[in-house]
């Protein structure tokens, strides 16, 4: 019995990629029930792998059955021309890294400052301070990279002043990062509504540039993906891979975690909890506004009011959807990146009349985190010390 | 160590300590800095820039020597900022209330707009009904809405522990992309004729609250100021007067305390949880049926009524005194940056508008902080 449940997880997991497959090239299934019963099938083994004791596979099937037979309905009712647009699967990999990008930074630094114990709800104000930092840096300075230092340097202090307020007066961290959000966008708003007034932020500021992989242009595939994504794009990614071996495989991370698991055992044995828990604070703020400063300098090479529009929220949710691991935070970014270029393509559904599912779409990221903090999906445990300020003893 | 660690501890002792002064103390901070900020920047008097705010929001009236058309126009201001403080004061009390129970509400936006959703929904709807009950039915189900939607937070809590700020966040944004899809193209709540533009129907006449000051077609004072006093009432009697608000309030104090003596927490936290909402979802129906009327998918991104209620209640220290005063205040800030009331020869509205985003953040800021320097001022009076 044991060997057939280890395969109902997998099963089930395929089962749930097989029930979104159909409705798509190139077999373009028209009716729902092909994806429904599929989904089904996911779920339904899924449900069985978890009465097996494959707990971790069995739940992933039962989500990847509900998502793949929901996609695959969704895809049938989009008419077939408007599914080749829809099913460009290079186009649509390049837009989903696009989306996942300022998520990607943002996530990465959210769980440095949460594994250190400082929750970062200020995450979104970082960002926003960043993206209006970042594209006045590369206006006056001229230069892309002058942009993104000046927008990091700014995020930066905007977490400095929350980890004052978080680590020495042991003000309470919502409320310090609610602070923060509130400032940030009071600040950057008021900033550019003063320097660049009605007109908004010049056309042809210096802008990050792509990475023209043209060894791979013979592969077509691989270059629509990833032949031609933006510099900051590689640099998130590398951030995932670095930030992974550093905060699980250095001393220097044993140390964060110590901190934000049980700052008074690591003090015990000299780790300074302060100097740590400032150090990533900063460097989550740093990262945030990164992400933010893709937003305006990489992506849209303009700034608008309130333009992260709560991304920084999402790739607080991504951390939480991750379990507070970079690879786990990684893929729910590039989750819910690929949600928002999928909702885009799928925007051509919507003027057959009925409600807009881009629209929709955009709430699957905070639903997603809804069903994983009820522990639908395994339970995501913060680190034990976060929210918990330190008092030296 | 103990009491003043936790934020509610500290609250306590603020409550004990502080009274009227930290308020005063941290807006007048805010203020300031946000002076500081005008000076930095345009050069100008901070104080020409506060008057014509005070002016914008129609405070002017309240002063004997405003006469003539002065004094007509600083009443119509003067109803505008009452209408947003009669939002203020609700979404503040959304707040608030969780707070008793140690819980913090940061949906109270979401809930809002569930409520101001709800509220568009019903009272462009069911025209026939008689107007009180149009009202009544649209103003309990807008408010029931909100309540359940704060609710789920609750039950998360209590039944998986998953923390009430993370989801309130998570109930915020679902309910905004929720909402737009509603009220967007296509969806079920776009009004007729409204193509590029998608709008809500207006609210049947019926469905209308009486104006009990100013001309109802220029956004007069409806009676949902009142029914927003009654509110501060109604949550000074429950937190101090019922054993429902003793239960929540031990419940916040101390959980293992309250468990202790057979509270049952899990159920305080859904109820305080669901109260809080049914605050927020009342003040967005009142939002529509007293002035607003319809919804469309840029007011419910836009919106900022929910979040300004932190504001709000972490300024007003839970109190149902304070939150009134300090939702006077916020609302004032809202109401005199506005482009419509700020005289553009003053200051730039558009300049002001993110000034009181600014000034709210430093309040918010400086709240926690002047919690600790009593409790720093504590220290030292008992080491002398």
């Amino acid at each position: 019995m044991r060997s057939d449940g280890r395969l109902l997880g997998p099963g089930g997991i395929a089962f749930g990629l097989l029930a979104a497959w159909v409705a798509l090239p190139p077999l373009e299934l028209r009716t729902s029930i092909g994806p429904l019963l599929l989904g089904a099938a996911g779920v339904g083994a899924g449900a069985l792998a978890l009465r097996t004791g494959d707990t971790r596979r069995g739940r992933f099937a039962v989500a990847a059955g509900l998502l793949g037979g929901g996609l695959g309905v969704l895809a049938t009712h989009s008419s077939t021309p408007h599914l080749e647009v829809v099913v460009g699967w290079a186009a649509l990999l390049a837009a989903m890294l696009r989306y996942a990008t300022p998520l990607l930074f943002a996530a990465i630094g959210g769980m440095i400052s949460e594994r250190s114990g400082v929750v970062n709800i200020g995450l979104e104000g970082m960002m926003l301070t960043g993206a209006f930092f970042g594209i006045l840096g590369a206006d006056k300075g001229g230069s892309w990279a002058v942009g993104v230092l000046v927008g990091m340097v700014a995020g930066g202090a905007l977490a400095l002043v929350y980890a004052v307020w978080a680590i020495h007066l042991r003000v309470d961290q919502i409320i310090g990062g609610t602070a923060m959000n509130f400032i940030a966008l009071g600040l950057t708003g008021y900033l550019f509504v003063e320097i660049y007034g009605d007109q908004g932020t010049p056309s042809g500021i210096s802008a990050v540039p792509d990475v023209h992989l043209s060894f791979l242009r013979s592969v077509p595939f691989l270059y629509g993906s990833i032949g031609q994504l933006n510099l900051l794009t590689w640099v998130a990614l590398g951030l995932v891979v670095l930030s992974s071996a550093v905060v699980f495989r250095t001393p220097l991370g044993l140390r964060l975690r110590a901190v934000g698991e049980h700052p008074l055992a690591a003090e015990t044995v000299g780790v300074s909890v302060f100097a740590t828990r400032y150090t990533a604070v900063v460097v989550s703020g740093m990262l945030a506004a990164a992400g933010g400063a893709y937003l305006s300098v990489g992506f849209v090479d303009q700034f608008n009011q309130n333009m992260t529009a709560g991304r920084g929220f999402i790739a607080l949710a991504a951390l939480i959807f991750g379990k507070w691991r970079p690879y786990g935070a990684a893929g729910a970014c590039l989750l819910f990146g690929f949600s928002t270029a999928l909702a885009q393509r799928l925007a051509v559904y919507s003027q057959h009349g009925g409600i807009q599912i881009d629209v929709l779409f955009q709430a699957l990221p905070y639903v997603l985190t809804l069903v994983a903090v009820a522990g639908v999906i395994g339970r995501s445990i913060p680190p034990a010390a976060v929210g918990t300020p330190y008092t030296r003893q | 160590m103990g009491e003043d660690t936790t934020l509610l501890g500290r609250y306590r002792l603020l409550q004990l300590a502080g009274g009227a002064v930290a308020p005063l103390v941290t807006a007048a901070l805010a203020f300031l800095v946000g002076g500081l900020v005008i000076v930095a920047t345009t050069h100008k008097a901070p104080w020409g820039v506060y008057g014509g705010i005070f002016d914008g929001a129609g405070l002017n009236w309240l002063l004997p020597w405003t006469s003539g058309a002065a004094r007509v126009d600083a009443g119509y201001n003067l109803q505008q900022t009452l209408l947003y403080t009669t939002a203020l004061i609700l979404t503040g009390l959304a707040v608030s209330f969780a707070f008793r129970c140690g819980l913090f509400n940061i949906g109270g936006q979401g809930q809002y707009i569930v409520g101001a959703t709800v509220a568009v929904w019903i009272g462009s709807s069911l025209a026939g009904l008689q107007p009180a009950a149009h009202i009544v039915l649209t103003i309990v189900v807008a408010t029931a809405a909100g309540a359940a939607w704060a609710g789920l937070a609750g039950l998360m809590q209590a039944t998986v522990g998953a923390h009430e700020v993370i989801t309130t966040i998570m109930l915020n944004w679902t309910a905004v992309w929720v909402a737009s899809a509603l009220l967007g193209q296509g969806g079920p709540l776009q009004g007729a004729n409204t193509g590029d533009n998608p709008i809500s129907s207006d609210v049947a006449d019926g469905a209308k609250l009486p104006i009990v000051w100013g001309d109802p077609l220029l956004q007069g004072l409806s009676i949902g100021i009142f029914v927003a006093l009654a509110a501060l009432v109604v949550y000074w009697i429950v937190t101090s007067r019922t054993t429902l608000g003793f239960g929540i309030r031990t419940v916040g104090a101390s959980p293992e305390a309250a468990r202790y003596a057979g509270i049952d927490v899990a159920r305080s936290a859904v109820v305080a949880m669901a109260v809080s909402g049914a605050f927020a979802g009342l003040a967005g129906a009142l939002d529509i049926l007293g002035w607003q009327f319809r919804l469309s998918v840029g007011d419910v991104q836009a919106s900022q009524i929910g979040f300004i209620g932190i504001a709000v209640a972490l300024l007003g220290r839970n109190t149902a005194v304070g939150v009134g005063l300090s939702a006077l205040l916020f609302g004032s800030l809202v109401n005199g940056t506005s482009t419509r009331n700020l005289d553009p020869s003053v200051f730039r509205p558009d300049l002001a508008g993110n000034l009181t985003v600014l000034i709210q953040g430093l309040v918010v800021l400086f709240v926690g902080a002047d919690v600790l320097v009593l409790v720093l001022l504590r220290r030292l009076r008992r080491r002398a």
